[in-house]
């Protein structure tokens, strides 16, 4: 299913909210944990596992399939939702989150999880091991793409550049960088921590083709992901613009829901806010 | 010693900061998107001049505080201990090690009862790490009141030192009063005994001391150490210890490779303490733990009070 019509897309944005409610019952079930850097990455995360990539969950490993890498591990629930509802496990099995002897760690863990690509949750890594995953491909001859999300706040780490450097010296034009750009991370707003803008400029500078976007617009996504897919001779980055808590009112834009979970009272007007949304995409 | 209320040595950190603050004039403070975790941001709030955001970009960091540190400051810097050693390995070694720049880190989260972020987030090797850089200070305070006393000594000394403490409250194990015991590269007793010693650092010293209460109801009588400075380590108190009780666990939230009870081995291993003595290494045992509640997985991992004193019976008694 791509999101090409209206009516694909009006099951993407319900499935978005479906992953949404399922963020929130994981985080409240495990008393700790990231909602807003998870909420404002799951219109990107739809549109790749649910329109946009090549993947089978019957066959985690087919070396054929395209890769998603979590570079902003503490998004964890997020990715663990869209994998369970793709079918990698069981749904069910999504409220054990950071319990004990239990396959959904806090953060991301490839050895554990069936989809997981890479471990992460130390901040800085994804990208150069999504530009490892695109190197081999070019090696091999594959047709796969490699995607991979960071925060924005993220890309303060200097690793991020020496990789963003080695995919443009390389013409990497089989790797995708999604950035999510919510202007917060934890101590405040991006640009008072440590100033980013021009985000746009920075990535132009370091060779890269830059497309900048509706990070909530699922047909927006899907459109950019298919444009870069097809951009030769560079890697490309589409920097989602987002609200870090997308979804529940008194979470977004809102710095103190980084890494606190909802308690029993903002749990269930979170569920009530996301019904509400779903409700209302029904009756469009 | 009697146990207190519950006080989080985090707080300790960043209120002493404050304090040194108008004490040293030259004092700055640097943190890597961190700073409500690590506290400093109660130091950023009275200080802002001398505060730096660095933003998650921890090499930086350290490699800035070495330029600060040359340039007369006395800096601080702060993250998580898995951010603040591993992931920065070579700015320590070259820039604060090697060339012995007066920088000071001082990291919290250390060890597994972290939690639920999991096994990303739970630094069990960052002790070994710093143990073998040539001049540099290792510390793991226990408490609120030790962990005052230790930044006052880290602001003091002179030289690179790294210093690390859990996330959770933990028991005020010292009153006042025990301040002007503490001092760098001195173990502490906290209990006397004779039959075995417990020697711990930083989140174990409370578990040892509970220990020591459960196998004082059975009749044995078991000393316990609290060692914070694991570098340089008290050599005499260890061998007084081994020579006196004839038996050593070493209990910390680190992997027993490489941290306090690789210390102490070495010791106990190369001078002569001139009898046979029973010894243990009570850690992580080689491996990486999983997201849970502390105490579960203190339980599951075998670090709590009642592993502790499993192990020293069945040490005593066979
Ligand atoms: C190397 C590293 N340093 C620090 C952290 C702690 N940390 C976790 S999330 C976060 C902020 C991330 O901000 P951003 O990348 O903007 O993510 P988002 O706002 O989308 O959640 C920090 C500093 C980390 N996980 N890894």
């Amino acid at each position: 299913m791509t999101a090409t019509d209206a009516k694909n897309i009006q099951t993407l944005e319900l499935m978005a909210v479906k992953i949404r409610k399922h963020v929130i019952e994981m985080l409240y079930h495990a008393k700790s944990g990231h909602p807003g850097g998870s909420l404002s990455a799951v219109d990107a995360l739809v549109t790749l596992y649910f329109s946009h990539m090549f993947h089978d969950p019957k066959k985690p490993d087919n070396p054929d399939r395209d890769r998603f890498i979590l570079s902003k591990g503490h998004a964890a629930p997020a990715l663990y939702a869209v994998l369970a509802e793709s079918g990698y496990f069981s749904v069910k099995e999504l409220i054990k989150l950071r319990t004990i002897n239990c396959r959904l760690q806090g953060h991301p863990v490839c050895l554990y999880t069936p989809g997981v690509e890479a471990s992460t949750g130390s901040l800085g890594h994804g990208l150069s091991f999504a530009s490892g995953v695109a190197l081999a491909g070019k090696l091999d001859k594959k047709s796969y793409h490699v995607y991979v999300m960071l925060g924005d706040g993220e890309t303060n780490e200097g690793q991020i550049w020496e990789a963003a450097a080695a995919a443009s010296h390389y013409k990497l034009d089989n790797l995708t960088a999604l950035i999510d750009r919510n202007f917060l991370q934890i101590d405040g707003n991006t640009e008072e921590v440590l100033r980013l803008e021009s985000v746009y400029d920075r990535w132009t500078a370091f060779g890269w083709n830059v497309v900048e976007i509706d990070g909530h617009d699922i047909r927006e996504i899907e459109e950019a992901l298919q444009n870069t897919d097809t951009h030769r001779n560079q890697p490309s980055v589409i920097i989602l613009d987002t609200i870090k808590g997308k979804g529940v009112s008194f979470m977004e834009n809102n710095v103190d829901f980084h890494g606190v979970p909802p308690n029993e009272m903002e749990y269930k007007l979170a569920i009530e806010e996301l019904t509400r949304i779903e409700q209302k995409l029904r009756g469009r | 010693m009697t146990k207190k209320e519950m006080k989080n040595p985090r707080t300790a950190y960043g209120e002493t900061l404050v304090r040194l603050g108008d004490i040293y004039q030259n004092l700055v403070v640097l943190d890597a998107d961190l700073s409500k975790s690590t506290k400093t941001i109660l130091f950023a709030k009275k200080f802002p001049q001398r505060f730096f955001e660095m933003g998650i970009a921890e090499a930086n960091m350290i490699s800035t505080a070495a330029g600060l540190a040359s340039a007369g400051k006395l800096p601080f810097c702060s993250t998580f201990a898995v951010f603040a050693t591993g992931r920065v390995y070579d700015q320590i070694r070259m820039d604060l090690a090697y060339s012995q720049a007066n920088v000071k880190i001082f990291a919290t989260h250390g060890g597994i009862s972290v939690g639920k972020d999991g096994a990303s987030h739970q630094m069990i090797e960052d002790i070994s790490l710093m143990r073998v850089l040539p001049n540099m200070t290792v510390l793991a305070p226990s408490d609120y009141t030790q962990t005052s006393r230790i930044v006052e000594l880290m602001a003091e000394h002179v030289g690179p030192m790294y210093a690390r403490i859990g996330r959770a409250d933990a028991p005020v194990l010292y009153s006042e009063e025990y301040i002007e015991h503490i001092s760098l590269g001195k173990g502490m007793q906290v209990e006397d005994g004779d039959d075995a010693t417990i020697i711990a650092c930083g989140t174990m010293v409370d578990a040892a001391f509970d220990a020591h209460h459960l196998l004082k109801k059975k009749g044995l009588s078991v000393r316990v150490i609290d060692m914070h400075t694991i570098k340089p380590l008290d050599e005499q108190l260890v061998l007084k210890c081994a020579k006196q009780t004839g038996c050593i666990v070493t209990v910390e939230e680190h992997s027993i490779i490489g941290g306090l009870g690789s210390a102490v081995a070495e010791v106990l291993a190369e001078k002569n303490v001139g009898k046979t003595i029973r010894f243990r290494r009570m850690g992580i045992n080689d491996t990486f733990c999983e997201s849970g509640e502390p105490k579960d997985l203190l339980e599951k991992y075998r670090l709590n009070e009642k592993h502790v004193a499993t192990q020293i019976q069945s040490m005593i008694s066979n």
